[in-house]
């Protein structure tokens, strides 16, 4: 073991000074496992970055809630039947409210696109949604300062507003936003509560950061018909595991209230998170097998270059190799000292490319929250290794294997 | 005592669809302390002996003991072994690491016989400054002249403590002042009870040697003692101990 020890330090001596004595050439074997690591590790930090903006946004809708509507999120049913379906109204809400049992709260949601104003700032194309107090119980949103709208103030249509973080930013940037007065469509609505940070990029326009929440009677009266667009009916279960049940029997509910016959196919759709999450899924997944393919597909790349210089390397100190034999080296010190020298290019480049990475992600983390992890960089590491260690198999096989009487005639 | 016992041992090289006889049939000892030259015209098998004496290569057929040990059934790591520990070679073209300073050279070997860092630091510095070359210790081969670089190899060739010096030609690429200061040297080292082996094709570098093996066709035509040695003139600068 002593020995052992011994010996891979002392070839990691020569390979240092094999390094050190040919530069230009480590450098440029160095390039292509630079070019794979840094690859391997962005990749891998993008795809873990947009993975968590988006579990991040996904956790504000809560993983517990129904939301009932005309149109379906993921559906094999044909687009021109579903838009067929009959628009839910207001009173298909009332009614569903009243008979359901299970859920914990129900909303009805009816979403409007207006301008805001504020003194000189102005916001144009802002999703609004009108809904109930009820709303909040729907979601896990958290405030800022101040609080939702109550069922008294939806119930008798308040010109009241909830601002998400984005627009509260916006129109108030140094001033804090309650009571303040805006224009809504040119309508003046108060402002009642500011939410804290929610979601991120990845829900679009559905962002509740990028949205402003007023009673849905205010909707219906000045910006929007449930004629032209349905409502959706936003339904929270008690609890997770109660999510099935819930959703059995909101089918059912939903089936009386809309007088649909034994038999008959429903006319509404039943969408949760959890299609959001396989679609989301499966898109990383493809994402991630395509990044791994290219960024594995330069890395091997990277690999026969090193693969290639390490031949021409072994191929060029056949004498080196011919006078460590005569005066006593073994076909194993032969054997460590080349894959040592590859080993160590790989994990030089390989820090290289971590470090080029970090500085990468610190330039996307602008785009998308990326931060390295600590197992990417056990990854860099790992890989580099083992990328030299593979490469330099062959060429360090075929130096061991030399006869020392050629090599030292070798000129 | 014998260090080195050959009996009977032929080399046979396919060349081609031809089969070359470098050596046929050769018996040969060498005691302790002896200062052997090895003579022969090229193609008389000279090198090839040369390499099996120094167990770079093994036998066709025959008997080789070193020191007791049969070689000839040796496994290529226990060649290494045998080459590492008991055999210091000095050949005609140096044969140093060019990119490594003189010490490194020398200590060489030692890092294949394991040992330890400031030990062979030590002994390589003291190798050097026995052949007169202490202040050289961090000059590069191609900052030193031929005769500076055989003294190099000497120093790294005597530091295991071998029981054989094999040198090929050790004068061949070094004018004639330089080569008469090496064959004083080597002179020096067979005072100090070393057994050397000496490798060459000029009669007058073989005159320093005690005995003359003349080879041809493979064979050894005549094993004599050495009529009119020459000593050599120019006293080393240098002591070995």
């Amino acid at each position: 073991m002593k020995y052992f020890l011994y010996e891979i330090k002392e070839s990691l001596f020569i390979a240092l000074r094999a390094i050190r004595a040919n530069k230009v050439r480590s450098i440029l074997t160095m390039l292509g496992i630079v070019i794979g690591v840094t690859s391997v590790v962005v990749m891998s930090t993008a795809i873990k970055g947009i993975d968590k903006a988006f579990q991040d946004g996904i956790s504000s809708m809560g993983s517990d809630v129904l939301y009932i509507d005309k149109w379906a999120w993921f559906s094999n049913t044909d687009w021109w039947k579903i838009r067929a379906r009959k628009n839910l109204t207001l009173e298909d809400y009332e009614k569903f409210r009243s008979i359901a049992k299970l859920p914990i709260a129900v909303a009805p949601t009816l979403w409007t696109n207006q301008n805001i104003k504020y003194e000189d700032e102005s916001l144009s194309s802002i999703f609004c949604t009108g809904s109930t107090g009820e709303y909040i119980k729907t979601t896990n949103f958290t405030f800022a300062s101040g609080r939702f709208f109550t069922d008294v103030e939806s119930n008798s249509s308040r010109y009241v507003a909830v601002l998400g973080s984005d627009i509260a930013k916006s129109l108030f940037p140094n001033s804090n936003p309650i009571d303040k007065t805006i224009k809504i469509g040119g309508i003046d609505f108060k402002v009642v509560g500011a939410l804290d940070v929610q979601g991120s990029f990845i829900m679009g326009s559905f962002n509740p950061d990028k949205q402003i929440y007023i009673p849905i009677g205010t909707v219906l009266k000045h910006f929007q018909s449930s004629k032209q667009r349905s409502i959706t009916i936003n339904v929270r279960a008690a609890n997770p595991a109660m999510v099935a049940e819930t959703k059995e029997e909101a089918e059912a509910v939903m089936r009386q209230v809309r007088g649909i016959k034994f038999g008959e196919e429903s006319n509404f759709s039943i969408n949760q998170q959890e299609g959001i999450q396989k679609s989301f899924d499966s898109t990383v997944g493809v994402i991630q097998i395509a990044g791994l393919f290219i960024t594995g597909l330069s890395l091997f790349v990277g690999a026969i270059g090193i693969m290639n210089i390490m031949f021409v390397s072994v191929k060029e100190r056949t004498k080196e190799i011919g006078i460590r034999k005569a005066i006593g080296a073994t076909r194993r010190s032969i054997l460590g000292q080349f894959i040592l020298e590859s080993a160590v290019i790989c994990l030089i480049g390989g820090l290289i490319g971590l470090g080029i990475a970090i500085i990468l992600s610190k330039i996307v983390n602008n785009i998308l929250p990326t931060s390295i992890q600590y197992d990417s960089v056990v990854l860099a590491i790992l890989i580099s290794l083992i990328t030299g260690v593979i490469a330099g198999f062959a060429p360090a096989y075929s130096a061991a294997k030399m006869d020392p009487v050629d090599a030292l005639r070798y000129e | 005592m014998n260090i080195i016992n050959i009996e009977h041992i032929a080399k046979l090289y396919q060349v081609g669809s031809e089969e070359v006889h470098a050596l046929r049939d050769v018996s040969l000892r060498i005691d302790k302390n002896e200062y052997v030259a090895i003579m022969g015209p090229s193609g008389s098998g000279k090198s090839t002996l040369m390499n099996m004496l120094g167990c770079l290569d093994t036998p066709t057929s025959g008997k080789y003991e070193f020191n007791g040990n049969n070689v000839s059934a040796m496994s290529d790591n226990d060649l290494a072994r045998i080459r590492n520990k008991e055999i210091g070679f000095v050949f005609q073209t140096f044969n140093l690491l060019p990119r490594s300073d003189s010490l490194h050279n020398v200590e060489l070997p030692m890092i294949y016989a394991g040992v330890p860092s400031a030990e062979r630091k030590e002994r390589a510095k003291k190798a050097l400054e026995n052949v007169g070359l202490g202040e050289r210790i961090h000059h590069k081969p191609n900052e030193l002249s031929g005769g500076q670089r055989q003294r190099v190899a000497v120093a790294r060739a005597l530091v295991t403590r071998p029981s054989i010096i094999l040198a090929d030609e050790p004068t061949g690429n070094l004018d004639s002042k330089t080569g008469e200061e090496i064959m004083s040297l080597f002179n020096e080292i067979h005072k100090n009870g070393n057994t050397i082996i000496l490798v060459t094709h000029e009669e007058y570098i073989a005159d320093h040697a005690l005995r003359i093996i003349r080879l041809k066709d493979g064979l050894i035509e005549k094993d004599t003692p050495v009529e009119k040695r020459i000593i050599p003139t120019v006293k080393p600068l240098y002591s070995i101990s």
